[in-house]
């Protein structure tokens, strides 16, 4: 099993969690975070004084998934998160060892 | 038997309550422009300043101010009104005033209760509880009881020499923006100012505060015409400064940084409000429209001050009330015109005797409120300290002086990671009734 995050831009969310529908994920984790690359950050002025604000918003989406479907997942992801602009986010795999369905007890692809 | 008229003191009584209710407006303009972790500081200050103010106020402040004058020189009342005593006489040299003394009273407290309050927007996330009262008192006595007599009441030195302050542009705008510099640099600047981001940490409670302060001013200065039927002038002209300061610091925002800003807008309203204050009784339509937009301009100017300066004066008491005070002083010595009230100025016939006046009072007021703020700033640091420690102030001062939180925004916090400390046990915590579900199929994130 593979775990994919990406990192992306909080107004595409709902165009990713499309696609990923589309290709047959049938869950994921979403959270809120603040980060930056090399787009940086942005700058806000209250009163006269500009302040540079480093940490951008962004979203992080969590999708476990079978290793022969990584590729799809990212693939999907990428393409709905894409705007060509900077500050389009990341996306990352990395191998799972185990997986639990808490509520049954299953392991491995069968608790996905 | 004075000749009271019900409608004038009904006038007076609503706008008190008008004007009390604008302290805890100002407590949450400031509330939300200051980080997270100070909110709750913020409205506590405020909240101490209504109730030690309030009791300031009848027992021995109100007489020092209104009090008749001690030793004919105009300089401060005697206790002959302490504790609301020989309340039956008519407040000294206002002969004709149709509003029982009483009322007087209770609409002048709110004017103290509120001066004093503007001063946490200088010390922002930094002061000791215990010495912020200390300061209050000694502040209210030593520096505003005294300034409220010389303008405020007829037997004061600059009432006397034809001052025109019509609700307290020198008595509490310029008064608490000088204060305000005085003991922010007494207290010395937050840590890590102006390095480090110290943005609002909530812009709609600011714009929320901002309208609360726009409409308990109509009974700030239509209430200090002491009178219904001639309350009108005072109030439309509030209205007018008021929308023309905001439309002008919106102006100047968005040719300094190309972007007219919420927060702006806000604190232009009060710009002009301020500004209005000492001239709403005796300015025409023209002369409140002008008013408004020059404070507006200016005040939105002046906030960069303070950087330039290296005094971090947090929440620019002095870039709104002091300079809308010095805007509104002074344009009354142009714009006043006696088909309103009082003495015609500069533009309307009058020569520059009014405009004299009016810079007279400017100057006295920006030297009595620094001066004798520093001088009390400096003694209650010297014997109690006036800050909280390194720690408590980089904690915040919410968790560190009040042992509370202001927002419990977070899931997991709401969650199940509290616990009751006064029952260990756990024995004595409801716990509620479990609710029976049926599992439901597998969905997302099952």
């Amino acid at each position: 099993m593979r775990l994919v995050t990406a990192v992306i831009k909080p107004f595409r969310l709902q165009e990713v969690q499309d696609a990923l529908h589309t290709v047959g994920v049938a869950g994921m984790t979403v959270s809120e975070a603040q980060g930056f690359g090399r787009q940086r950050g942005h700058t806000e002025v209250y009163r006269g004084a500009e302040y540079r604000v480093d940490f951008v918003p962004k979203v992080r989406v969590e999708v476990v998934c079978e290793d022969a479907d990584a590729e799809r997942v990212v693939e999907a992801i990428e393409g709905a998160a894409r705007t060509g602009k900077i500050g389009d986010g990341k996306i990352w795999v990395v191998p799972v060892e185990e997986l639990v369905r808490v509520r049954t007890g299953q392991r491995g692809a069968s608790a996905l | 038997m004075h000749h009271y008229n019900s409608g004038d003191t009904a006038w007076v009584l609503a706008s008190a309550a008008l004007v009390l209710f604008m302290t805890p407006g100002l407590a949450i303009f400031y509330g939300g422009m200051v980080r997270r972790k100070n909110v709750l500081a913020m409205l506590m200050q405020n909240f101490v300043t209504m109730a030690i103010v309030g009791l300031l106020w009848v027992w021995f402040a109100y007489s020092l101010a209104f009090g008749p004058d001690w030793g004919g020189l105009g300089l401060l009342g005697t206790f002959h009104f302490a504790a609301l005593s020989n309340m039956g006489q008519l407040v000294p040299g206002m002969a004709g005033e149709t509003v029982p003394q009483v009322a007087f009273v209770v609409f002048q407290m709110m004017f103290a209760v509120i001066t004093a309050a503007l001063l946490t927007g200088s010390i922002a996330d930094r002061a000791r509880l215990g010495a912020f009262i200390v300061f209050i008192i000694a502040w209210s006595l030593v520096v505003y009881a005294p300034l409220a007599h010389w303008v405020f009441s007829p037997e004061g030195w600059l009432a006397k020499r034809g001052v025109e302050d019509f609700a307290g542009g020198t008595v509490v705008e310029i008064n608490s923006g000088l204060s305000g510099v005085a003991i922010a640099i007494v207290i010395g600047r937050r840590r890590g100012w102006p390095r480090e981001l110290m943005r609002p940490h909530n812009v709609p409670l600011s714009v929320l505060g901002a309208g609360i302060l726009w409409f308990g001013w109509f009974g700030f200065n239509a209430g200090s015409a002491l009178s219904a039927g001639r309350a009108g002038t005072a109030f439309v002209n509030t209205n007018t400064a008021t929308a023309a300061a905001l439309l002008a610091w919106i102006a100047v925002e968005k040719w300094r940084t190309g972007k007219p800003t919420t927060l702006g807008a806000a604190s232009g309203a009060v710009a002009g409000a301020v500004a209005i204050t000492p001239a709403c009784g005796f300015v025409n339509t023209v002369g409140a429209t002008v008013i408004g937009l020059l404070a507006g301009a200016l005040c939105a100017l002046a906030v960069s001050l303070k950087y330039r300066l290296g005094v971090d004066e947090s929440l620019d008491v002095l870039a709104v009330h002091g300079v809308g005070g010095f805007v509104g002083m002074l344009s009354v010595g142009f714009f006043g015109t006696a088909a309103a009230r009082g003495l015609n100025g500069l533009f309307y016939g009058g020569g520059a005797a009014l405009l004299g006046h009016q810079a007279l009072a400017v100057i006295v007021t920006v030297a009595w409120a620094f001066g004798a703020t520093l001088l009390i700033g400096l003694a209650i640091r010297k014997f109690m300290g006036l800050r909280v420690s390194p720690e408590a102030e980089i904690t915040g001062l919410d968790i560190s002086l009040h042992e509370e939180t202001a927002y419990d925004l977070e899931a997991l916090s709401t969650g199940g990671f509290g616990h009751h400390v006064t029952d260990a046990s756990g024995g004595g915590i409801s716990i509620p009734a479990r609710r029976k579900s049926t599992p439901k199929p597998d969905g997302p994130n099952d």
